[in-house]
């Protein structure tokens, strides 16, 4: 899926270690005195360098899954690889010590400043001070704090988003490739949540780690997900796609469920406005000439066609009746309301659409120049190819895409077709 | 019992210039007196803390386990002193081995209750995040949890020092060290004129001596304990 590859930018960047792929090989969790296994049989494969998001209702067994990756839970059969190697035959705090590890609430040592803290897994591993010193610094600046500000504070001087942040330069302290998110944000306000997601997916486009990331809340696995993984009970995975994959095609009805009923509401996010097609208008500059301008307008259906400044910005609305009775394209017609830019998601210019309730809405580029025209039937176009595109997702088997199906009762099971 | 109904008309009115007298005359052997006492007790905390702060990290996972501990300590702590030390004389004989002994077994229970209430009150998130990064077992123990009880643990220290101060006067039954036999002997010679500042003085020096120790607690606490938790 290279076009989520692109959205997310998962570019790798040199000077940092790259991720690995993690699999999971028909990996069991049965607790003593259960009947239900916690976790039945999970195959899947987590490319290198991407994230991964569990997500499903809680007890699904989607923590125990994660916590299975770095032996905090020991699987009771199965095999568990990360970067090819074998998970199992490594000393468990060795592991641990090469998988970073951030979880809800940021679980920093209360006791220990922001700077001992990120260097809790440098200091085990047995780097010497000076390198620790510098590493601390480089991952507090990483994650947007001061270095010279938060060092020496204790963590229950922080807001609980720094905690957060300090939490992830700490998972992230000794550069491993792999990381595991239990929930990270569960904890933080909404808004400082959407920060705190927005700071993740730039690091994560700077660093291209491998990041399992687990959480309940549907609409930041589509955020952050390359890949999502729904799980049902026992850890089961009901549907691993990408999101415009999931978003399109749900694969059955608990997914569909989990979606929501406003899964396209939801799709319209993972489309900028510089991805679809958009259409053109008649435009002048204020200098021009009002007859020309005029026949332009009368010339097509819809007769709306914009004025532009000097450096090509869109400045007001005009129909062929605001030409009717001037010589001078100044001054003449409605000034332009809400302006999208390229960058706006698909949702931003239906939000736009809606608030001027109008047929379209301009479309301008980096530096505020005119590009196009979006309109509600680009939207619904939009949407309807992407269900074109994953509309027979389930039917085809031999599909070599990263649609595991796992039905509850499945028979689909085969860990080969995960293979990115 | 030895404190008669004649010792309390003498008491109140107190004869302060006999009791200075009394002080001056005999200060070298309140000063060693004292500092017996302090010694016996902080030495015998010393032995508790390590006792109880071990039975703590051993029980402390185990609800069961931590309720058979509590319970024996604060069984120990309802037999009567002058008892037990009455029990340990014919095993330990007299002097500083049965005082010893007695004092570390009725300070274990404040110790013990305060580790296992210390540890057990460390967020799991933070216990979780420790092994998550990879220390063992006892790197999360010594780095972790132990340093996040410490002012849990040195409350229930401070609390067995204060109840130890007292119960040490009593040892002056088994020949004991301290100030205990200021009071002992004191009392065992109502109506003498030196009787009664002889008591008073034990008793006072004993109140004024727990207070300093626990200034000093205060002060330990401040420097042990990390900023972040205090």
């Amino acid at each position: 899926m290279t076009d989520t590859a692109s959205r997310k930018g998962t570019a790798a960047h040199h000077d940092h270690t790259h991720g690995v792929e993690i699999v999971l090989d028909d990996v069991v969790k049965r607790y003593p005195g259960q009947v239900d296994a916690a976790v039945d049989h999970v195959s899947m494969t987590i490319p290198a360098g991407e994230t991964v998001v569990f997500v499903g209702p809680s007890g699904c067994g989607k923590t125990t899954t994660m916590r299975m990756i770095n032996r905090l839970i020991e699987p009771s059969s199965g095999r568990i690889t990360i970067g090819g190697k074998d998970a199992l035959s490594i000393d468990p705090d060795q592991l641990r010590r090469g998988i970073g590890y951030s979880i809800q609430q940021a679980g920093l040592f209360p006791h220990l400043t922001v700077a001992k803290n990120v260097a809790t897994v440098p200091g085990l591993i047995g780097w010497d001070r000076k390198h620790i010193a510098e590493r601390t610094d480089e991952m507090l600046d990483l994650v947007g704090l001061d270095p010279d500000t938060y060092r020496d504070r204790y963590p229950r001087q922080l807001s609980g988003g720094q905690q957060q942040r300090v939490g992830v330069a700490r998972a992230l302290a000794a550069d491993p490739p792999v990381l595991l998110m239990d929930e990270p944000f569960g904890a933080v306000d909404p808004i400082t949540r959407g920060l705190l997601q927005d700071e993740l997916m730039r690091l994560q486009s700077e660093l291209g780690k491998t990041i399992v990331f687990v959480t309940h809340d549907f609409n930041e696995a589509v955020k952050l997900g390359d890949r999502i993984a729904v799980l049902g009970s026992q850890s089961h995975i009901m549907q691993y796609d990408t999101p415009e994959a999931i978003l399109a095609n749900p694969a059955n009805d608990m997914v569909a469920g989990f979606v929501g009923a406003d899964a396209s509401l939801k799709q319209l996010t993972l489309s900028r406005v510089r991805d679809v097609r958009l259409i053109e208008c008649p435009t002048a500059h204020e200098d021009g000439s009002v007859d020309e301008m005029r026949r332009a307008l009368l010339a097509r259906r819809r007769q709306w066609g914009l004025i532009l400044d000097a450096r090509n910005r869109p400045v007001r609305w005009v129909s062929p009746a605001h030409l009717a009775t001037v010589d001078s394209l100044r001054d003449v017609g409605d000034p332009v309301g809400e302006i999208l830019s390229v960058q706006s998601t698909l949702q931003d210019a239906l939000e736009a659409l809606l608030a001027e309730s109008s047929a379209s809405t301009v479309v301008t580029g980096r530096r505020g120049e005119y590009v196009g025209l979006i309109t509600i039937d680009t939207l619904v176009e939009n949407l309807r190819q992407l269900r074109d595109e994953h509309a027979d997702d389930h039917d085809d088997l031999s599909d070599p895409g990263p649609s595991a199906l796992d039905e509850p009762g499945g028979a689909q099971r085969a860990p080969e077709e995960l293979a990115p | 019992m030895w404190w008669s109904a004649g010792v309390r008309t003498e008491v109140l009115p107190v004869d302060f210039q006999a009791w200075w007298d009394f002080v001056f005359a005999r200060r070298s052997q309140l000063v060693t007196d004292s500092y017996l006492h302090v010694s016996a007790v902080v030495q015998s905390i010393v032995i508790a803390t390590i006792i109880a702060v071990g039975i703590g990290i051993m029980v402390y996972r185990s609800p069961i386990g931590s309720a058979v501990a509590t319970g024996l300590a604060s069984t120990i702590l309802t037999v009567p002193s002058f008892a037990l030390l009455g029990l340990l004389i014919p095993i330990l004989g007299l002097g500083v081995r049965p005082t010893v002994t007695a004092l570390v077994l009725y300070g274990l229970l404040p110790i013990i209750r305060n580790t296992i209430i210390g540890l057990a009150s460390v967020d799991p998130a933070i216990t979780d995040a420790a092994r998550g990064v990879g220390m063992n077992r006892l790197r999360v123990l010594g780095r972790i949890e132990m340093p996040l009880a410490w002012p849990s643990i040195l409350a229930g220290i401070r609390v067995s020092t204060q109840m130890l101060m007292g119960i040490l006067a009593i040892a002056a039954y088994a020949k004991g060290p301290g100030l205990g036999n200021l009071i002992f002997s004191g009392l065992s010679r109502v109506g003498s004129p030196t009787a009664v500042p002889q008591a008073l003085t034990g008793t006072v020096l004993i109140v004024v001596l727990a207070l300093v120790l626990d200034g000093l607690y205060v002060l330990l606490g401040r420097l042990t304990t990390s900023r972040g938790i205090r």
